[in-house]
């Protein structure tokens, strides 16, 4: 066994037993955290694969953001952790056996009498000062610009959507809004009026010797 | 030197992993919805180690796409399920079928 290939497995079977962690632990945070393991372990898989730009994304954009807001959703929302599991155990023999039934089917169709290195031939091994971001950059600028303008668009969308519907308006009487509009259109006038009258003029307090006399 | 078919049988076990937690867990949305983020890096895996195995990198490029489909999917999906809770005071799968008539 090379040294490649003990990295592959290792990487491969960290993120295999973090998945089935992540499927059977109870608490949501924990299964989040085995997620994120699951994605830094496929991320070194896609590297052994030289497909360095897209496992350095996968863990700056999976579990820098997507996941960190996964954890955030999580500890926001008050879950009842005693309920969680129920039915896990009823669903667990039939979900067992036609999970095994198409693991078996997908090993059919691609173990390595289909797929083996005798059938496919050794990959072509880019030398070290090879830039992978270079090649996807120059394919994405290009020949897929249409596609990059669309995934832009696809985002920003996909911030509108996550603004409106998690937006609370709650009814006025229960919490005071600021009304923007109002208070532009608020004029000095409105909130005091000047007024024209005579100076007031106070007597004078007289001494207090001359009342004594 | 690592096979193609070794990349391949890794993305599927990946999968029928969380094709399993989608069956097993029928009372928790956001372990279903991690589930389906799992489901699309095994499927990515397979892109990536086709592109490698082609020496094309159009596979790497469909793979940057579909991480940026799951990022949006998943941002909207939270959004839902803290409207859903907000509702509900539950994000049990199984409180949630009024739909069923």
């Amino acid at each position: 066994m090379t040294f490649e290939l003990f990295i592959f497995y290792f990487l491969a079977g960290v993120a295999c037993i973090s998945g089935v962690m992540m499927i059977t632990i109870k608490d949501p945070v924990k299964a989040a955290l085995w997620l994120v393991l699951a994605f830094i372990a496929t991320a070194g898989v896609w590297i052994t694969a030289q497909a360095e730009f897209l496992g350095l994304v996968l863990i700056l954009v999976y579990v820098g953001a997507v996941m960190v807001l996964f954890l955030f959703v999580v500890m926001m929302l008050d879950i009842n952790l005693s309920i969680i599991k129920e039915g896990f155990t009823q669903y667990l023999p039939i979900g067992t056996m036609v999970v095994l039934s198409i693991a078996a089917m997908m090993y059919m169709v691609l173990g390595p009498e289909n797929f083996g290195l005798e059938v496919t031939g050794a990959p072509v091994m880019h030398p070290a000062d090879y830039s992978n971001t270079k090649a996807i950059g120059l394919q994405l600028y290009t020949v897929h610009a249409y596609a990059f303008i669309l995934a832009a668009v696809l985002l920003l969308l996909g911030i509108v959507a996550a603004i409106a519907l998690s937006l609370r308006r709650r009814p006025t009487g229960e919490v005071l809004y600021q009304d923007i509009d109002k208070q532009v259109k608020t004029q000095a006038s409105d909130r005091f009026k000047m007024v024209k009258m005579k100076s007031e003029f106070e007597e004078p307090i007289k001494p207090k010797e001359e009342e004594d006399k | 030197m690592i096979a193609l078919s070794d990349y391949l049988i890794f993305g599927a076990i990946l999968f029928i992993i969380s094709m399993a937690g989608i069956f097993l867990n029928r009372k928790n949305v956001i372990v279903l919805l991690m589930a389906i983020e799992l489901l699309l890096l095994a499927v990515n895996t397979n892109l990536v180690a086709f592109s490698h195995f082609h020496n094309d990198v159009t596979g790497q490029i469909f793979v940057f796409f579909i991480l940026t489909v799951a990022a949006a999917e998943a941002a909207i999906g939270l959004a839902i399920i803290v409207l859903v809770f907000r509702k509900r005071k539950s994000i049990n799968v199984d409180d949630l079928g009024t739909l069923k008539g």
